[in-house]
């Protein structure tokens, strides 16, 4: 009992620390990633190549003076922050980030825990993680918080429809919520070559996939759907009047977000840590996992910095008039072709 | 184990359950009914309904609660209290129907005193009633035509919805 509790407690302190470098790095990659396509240089002055830059950012966050407005709703408006970061986090524990590593005469599974409503797990989070931006919205007595609040529920709810749907042509064919199961059914190549990923279950699972990616960059409010926090017209949306370190909370809630995202579209869709020689070594499967969640990071941030902005009735209209026939279409291709398949 | 986790989030549900009545400010109510909704979802995790526990806090503190949130957002709060006060007899009529309700549960305790955690061993949790592959399987077998029924019913409600939304001359 103490033993396993131990246990609990060592993973869920490594994934943190883990979690919390990353986003600090992702703030990293997201700068130089921007300035490489806008052909400028980017952070460079501190440490090597810049890369102590988050260290430093994180610093000036601690130091800032920490503002409440005078007529801001005091109690919400500090428990904000601590509302979307803490489901963020949360919804991270059920990701199999590699397969089994032998350390100390032990076995241990690359993930924290694992649950037969895995998925469901991740979005019952995910749907909780809005109210943290509605809370800011409403208690900074802000117009342009309020909107971009009222404006990120509205975009959230609209989006989690496709984003449930397209998984679940995911779900018929593997018979499982659970993330580690749907990993271990992705094992193993067709053909000799082509990798039994999902997204290789051509072209119902490509679609799910385009359409998975397409509702998770509106769930993670970034661009072309950022319309929350769209700066030329709502300053900063519902972050306006943060600073200090609570406004560097939402911004890891929102890093985490995309991480989650990342992590879900990886295991779902492209294999999760499956790839050449995981069993000889398994902590390679830790690699390949780490990689692929890097590609759909970046695609991310590549689409941030060439795709402008949807207007809002335009957001609207595609959530609701293509994306979500267009993933009931595919849950209706993918049943049809599974009943003539078994 | 099971028994302090009941015991602590069913002090959460109740104490949540009277916050919603006490607050006068309506976002604070619905605020209080998130929490009451969510620690109902852990109940339902001891009992090894993991189904029902998700989706308790999807469905309703995850979608249904933002609606609400949302409504009371864009009304603001109201400066003055609201005009239940036009109906004085309401009142009182709550009187006996909470009487009756404390009638019923004190005519349900004694009924079955056995109340008990479905003690399941570790290795039979995974096919407990509560999960996803039961309550589907039961759902498209023996409670088809009710199930069918219900999302008809749901679907007159969406009708419904868009015809009193919709302005004349649209």
């Amino acid at each position: 009992m103490i033993d396993q509790l131990l246990g609990w407690a060592i993973q869920i302190l490594i994934t943190l620390f883990a979690l919390v470098t990353a986003v600090a790095y992702l703030t990293f990659m997201e700068r130089k990633v921007m300035s490489w396509i806008q052909l400028r240089v980017g952070p460079n002055r501190v440490g090597p190549w810049g890369l102590l830059q988050p260290a430093a950012d994180g610093l000036k966050f601690i130091f800032k003076e920490d503002i409440i407005p005078l007529e801001a709703n005091r109690w919400l408006y500090i428990i904000a922050p601590a509302v979307s970061v803490v489901p963020a986090m949360m919804s991270l524990i059920v990701i199999p980030w590699g397969s089994e590593i032998h350390l100390f005469g032990r076995t241990i599974p690359l993930h924290v825990t694992q649950m037969n409503i895995g998925l469901l797990y991740v979005f019952a989070l995910t749907s909780l993680g809005v109210y943290g931006i509605v809370l800011a919205g409403w208690s900074s007595n802000n117009k342009y918080s309020l909107m971009g609040g009222l404006r990120s529920s509205a975009q959230m709810i609209s989006y989690e429809l496709a984003l449930g749907l397209a998984i679940v042509s995911v779900l018929l064919w593997t018979g499982s919520l659970d993330l580690v199961e749907i990993t271990k059914s992705q094992s193993g190549t067709w053909f000799g070559f082509i990798p039994r990923w999902n997204i290789f279950r051509f072209p119902l699972g490509t679609f799910g996939f385009i359409i998975f990616y397409i509702a998770s960059l509106a769930e993670t409010n970034r661009t072309p759907f950022d319309l929350p926090e769209a700066d030329s017209e709502l300053v900063a949306g519902y972050h306006t009047e943060y600073s200090s370190m609570k406004f560097a909370l939402f911004q890891m809630a929102e890093y985490l977000n995309l991480i989650t995202a990342a992590s879900i579209g990886t295991t779902l869709f492209l294999g999760g840590w499956n790839g050449p020689g995981v069993e000889q070594l398994p902590i390679l499967s830790l690699v390949y996992f780490v990689i692929k969640v890097l590609v759909l990071i970046f695609i991310a941030m590549w689409i941030r910095f060439t795709l402008p902005r949807f207007r809002y009735d335009q957001l609207m209209r595609f959530g609701w008039k293509w994306l979500l026939p267009l993933a009931i279409i595919n849950i209706i291709a993918t049943a049809t072709l599974l009943i003539f398949i078994r | 184990m099971e028994q302090t986790l009941f015991i602590i989030f069913a002090v959460i549900a109740v104490a949540s359950a009277l916050n919603i009545l006490i607050q006068r400010n309506p976002l604070y109510s619905a605020l209080s009914l998130i929490v009451t909704l969510a620690s109902l979802s852990a109940l339902y995790l001891t009992l090894h309904a993991q189904f029902i526990a998700a989706i308790q806090v999807v469905v309703y503190a995850g979608a249904i609660m933002v609606l609400f949130v949302f409504v009371i957002m864009l009304l603001n709060e109201p400066k003055d209290v609201p005009h239940i006060e036009k109906h004085k007899w309401l009142r009182y009529l709550a009187i006996p129907f909470a009487g009756l309700l404390i009638a019923e549960m004190f005519y349900a305790l004694p009924l079955d005193k056995q109340i008990a955690f479905p003690s399941i061993p570790a290795e039979q949790a995974d096919t407990a009633v509560g999960t996803t592959w039961n309550i589907g399987t039961a759902l498209f077998t023996d409670y088809l035509l009710p199930f069918e029924v219900t999302s008809v019913l749901i679907l007159m409600a969406v009708v419904g919805a868009m015809v009193l939304a919709r302005r004349e001359g649209d």
